[in-house]
């Protein structure tokens, strides 16, 4: 991304969020929404576009989990560990993806794939144990379902997935 | 949708709405159900009525609270009762479709239990014992109705006790109403509401505020979610009620930004309430004007605590300050603000709508109404339970949920969540109270209700609870940031075989320390795992000490 788009994107979310008290919190969201993450640039050029010193700015972003400080890669893959998910075997779980993906929580491959990370409960405790890979939830995840949707050189999240869900639940 | 006023919508109060007299399949479209594969049935179901020319009506509804039989649909034929089926899949869809349209008998496999049959609804009367446990106040439209319609709300008696209140009540007959039917905060602590809602509305200041607070962060509690997804505009109208109460001309929804669907279903509500002038100026033609906004958490479990979640709300890091002052008195931007519970606000409607005194009869002394429970880990029937107080844990446990999921006995239930506690299967016949809660040393929290069997290793999961506070403390207080690290690092000590008798005696002291000195609620409440599983399973700890294993 060039920087002229950085400023365009932080222009808009600028307009929308500048005359409202207190919607820092939105305003990164919005970033974070349009990235992936929240880029540096983007933060520094918010700061000034806004009126908030940098250092507001980076205290908030490291202070919530939310907030990612680095590209998080094409496939985000979750693995929640509330307790429901802890419970049913997530901890094994957590484990057979890091060891698949070659990667521990927090990090992201070196093609810039895949990105894992522990999530504390999407509040789908009654299908547990949950994962998800970006957007898509896969619930009752066994270790079939798990490798089926980290195996290597698979294109497409959803598809394999929605076929691993159907009928199963 | 036209602006509505009070005399419309009083008028549409007395016009029943007649039964539809064609077939009406509803899908469970909340989070769980598409994590089950909701969507492709719901299409599947959508492509066979169309090819087949049939003329019925697929609807998507919330969630039913039957989690772990997603994905449901209920077929309701005219004239005949609902029929719920779980488990379905596209093909099963398909032979729904094939026998509404042929006329022929509804498949008999599949199926699960209706919600009729699975609870009474909000405003019937509290009966004698021989109807389903469950009793839906919070849930009366999850499951029932399509969120996304405001209509349908509406049609099931939505708005009317707003009107009511804006046409015939003024603020202190709601706060009257609302200590006679004794309604306490579902956040866990149990607070009067009445009391909150005066000691706001009583306060100086220049704009009150009010605030729903839905960062559910409890992990293994998800009530706020399925009512925020399956019925939003209930949420809605007790906060509108609420700004009318307090005096407010804003309020927020502070919802966790992991609930993409959830924000998303606020934010429709929000438009419909405002198209129909439920929300905006000049509330149903009157002098009230309110405006509600979305605001997103970013994961941070200190923000369940008020004065933290004020600070985020403020834009900052969500970090506790000392009370008093309390929010009540000076809260968002130094202004007098209500902070509720999704539940509580749930619950406003069909107290002014019902009465005080039919809510007060149900549930057991002092803990009046009903809570909803998150019901999850070794249970047969993992889902959303909402039961009227007083029931006990087992019948929560093994009556409505089925007991142990594994051929293993249940060892104990926890409640409360991180802040809570552990309760061993030889105290399930204690009635779900607040009182009796904290004797047993947990306490109501926000619903969260995980089952242990006895494979489950507690020393282990005091582990995992204190590990969670831990990591989610904001590191303001000492006692909290050092104290929790301390206890984590003596607790990995016995967990690894090389604990020593002085160490359960450190963390007992520990505990001590953290629950009187620290800042907030996280802190005091995060040894509480610890503690009730010393309480009730000590010898599970000193089986690992170095003393017992040579």
């Amino acid at each position: 991304m060039s920087a002229t788009q950085i400023e365009d994107d932080v222009a808009a979310i600028s307009k929308r969020w500048k005359s409202k008290r207190g919607s820092l919190i939105m305003a990164l969201h919005a970033l974070q929404d349009r990235y992936g993450y929240v880029p540096r640039d983007a933060a520094m050029s918010l700061g000034e576009q806004m009126d908030v010193p940098l250092a507001r700015i980076y205290e908030v972003l490291t202070f919530y989990n939310y907030f990612r400080l680095e590209s998080p890669g094409k496939h985000v893959v979750s693995v929640c560990l509330g307790t429901a998910c802890y419970l049913k075997g997530a901890p094994n779980l957590l484990k057979r993806a890091s060891e698949t993906l070659g990667i521990a929580p927090g990090e992201t491959t070196a093609d810039g794939e895949y990105h894992l990370q522990v999530v504390r409960c999407v509040g789908c405790c009654g299908l547990a144990p949950v994962a998800t890979i970006n957007e898509l939830l896969l619930a009752k995840v066994t270790d079939e379902i798990l490798d089926a949707n980290l195996a290597p050189g698979r294109v497409d999240a959803a598809a394999a997935t929605a076929g691993a869900n159907d009928g199963k639940a | 949708m036209a602006k509505l006023t009070i005399a419309e919508m009083q008028a549409r109060a007395a016009v029943e709405k007649p039964a539809p007299g064609m077939p009406v399949i509803k899908v469970g479209m909340s989070t769980c159900g598409m994590a089950a594969g909701a969507e492709a049935v719901f299409a599947t179901l959508g492509q066979e009525v169309q090819a087949r020319g049939l003329d019925a009506r697929v609807a998507r509804t919330g969630c039913a609270g039957m989690c772990s039989m997603e994905p449901l649909v209920e077929v309701k034929l005219p004239g005949e009762p609902a029929v719920m089926y779980g488990g379905v899949t596209a093909d099963f869809a398909r032979q729904i479709v094939a026998a509404c349209a042929e006329n022929k008998p509804l498949p008999t496999e599949f199926r699960v239990p209706s919600i009729g049959q699975l609870a009474r609804v909000s405003g019937e009367p509290v009966g004698t014992g021989s109807e389903p446990k469950q009793y839906r106040i919070v849930m009366r439209n999850c499951g029932v109705i399509d969120p996304e319609e405001i209509d349908e709300y509406m049609d099931r008696g939505g708005y009317q006790a707003l009107t009511k209140v804006l046409g015939s009540m003024t603020p202190e007959d709601v706060i009257e109403e609302l200590k006679a039917a004794g309604l306490r905060g579902r956040g866990g602590a149990g607070f009067p509401a009445w009391l909150k809602w005066k000691l706001t509305r009583d306060s100086e200041g220049e704009e009150h505020t009010i605030v729903c607070n839905g960062d559910e962060g409890d992990p293994g509690a998800y009530m706020d979610r399925s009512v925020l997804e399956g019925d939003p505009h209930a949420v809605l109208e007790g906060m509108i009620i609420g700004g009318y109460v307090i005096g407010a001309k804003q309020g927020y929804f502070y919802i966790r930004a992991e609930y993409p669907l959830a924000i998303q279903r606020i934010e429709k509500a929000l438009r419909q309430a405002r198209a129909a002038g439920l929300l905006g100026n000049n509330i149903l033609g009157t002098d009230y004007s309110f405006n509600v906004e979305v605001r997103l958490g970013a994961g941070a479990f200190v923000c369940g605590e008020e004065t933290a979640l004020i600070a985020s709300l403020e834009g900052k890091r969500g970090t506790p300050t000392p009370r008093p002052p309390y929010p009540s008195v000076k809260g968002l931007w130094g202004q007098p603000t209500m902070i509720n519970n999704v539940e509580s606000l749930a619950n406003l409607s069909q107290i002014i709508v019902h009465g005080s005194e039919w809510f007060s009869k149900i549930g057991l002394g002092k803990s009046a109404g009903t809570k909803v429970f998150a019901v999850t880990g070794k249970v047969k029937h993992a889902g959303l339970v909402e039961i009227p107080m007083g029931v006990t844990l087992r019948e929560v446990v093994e009556g409505i949920c089925g007991g142990s999921a594994t051929s293993v006995p249940i060892k104990a239930v926890q409640t409360g969540g991180p802040s809570g506690g552990l309760i061993p299967a030889a105290a399930l016949d204690t009635p779900i109270t607040y009182e009796d809660l904290i004797k047993l040393g947990s306490f109501m929290g926000s619903g969260g209700m995980i089952v242990m069997d006895e494979t489950d290793d507690i020393v282990e999961l005091s582990k995992f609870y204190l590990n969670f506070c831990v990591d989610e403390s904001c590191g303001k207080c000492a006692p909290c940031r050092i104290g929790g690290t301390q206890m984590l690092r003596v607790l990995d000590k016995i967990a690894d075989g090389n604990g020593t008798e002085a160490d359960i005696a450190t963390i007992k002291r520990l505990a001590n320390a953290m629950q009187k000195a620290s800042l907030c609620g996280l802190g005091q409440g995060a040894p509480n795992p610890v503690l009730s599983a010393l309480r009730y399973f000590e010898p599970e700890f000193r089986d690992r000490l170095v003393s017992v294993k040579n």
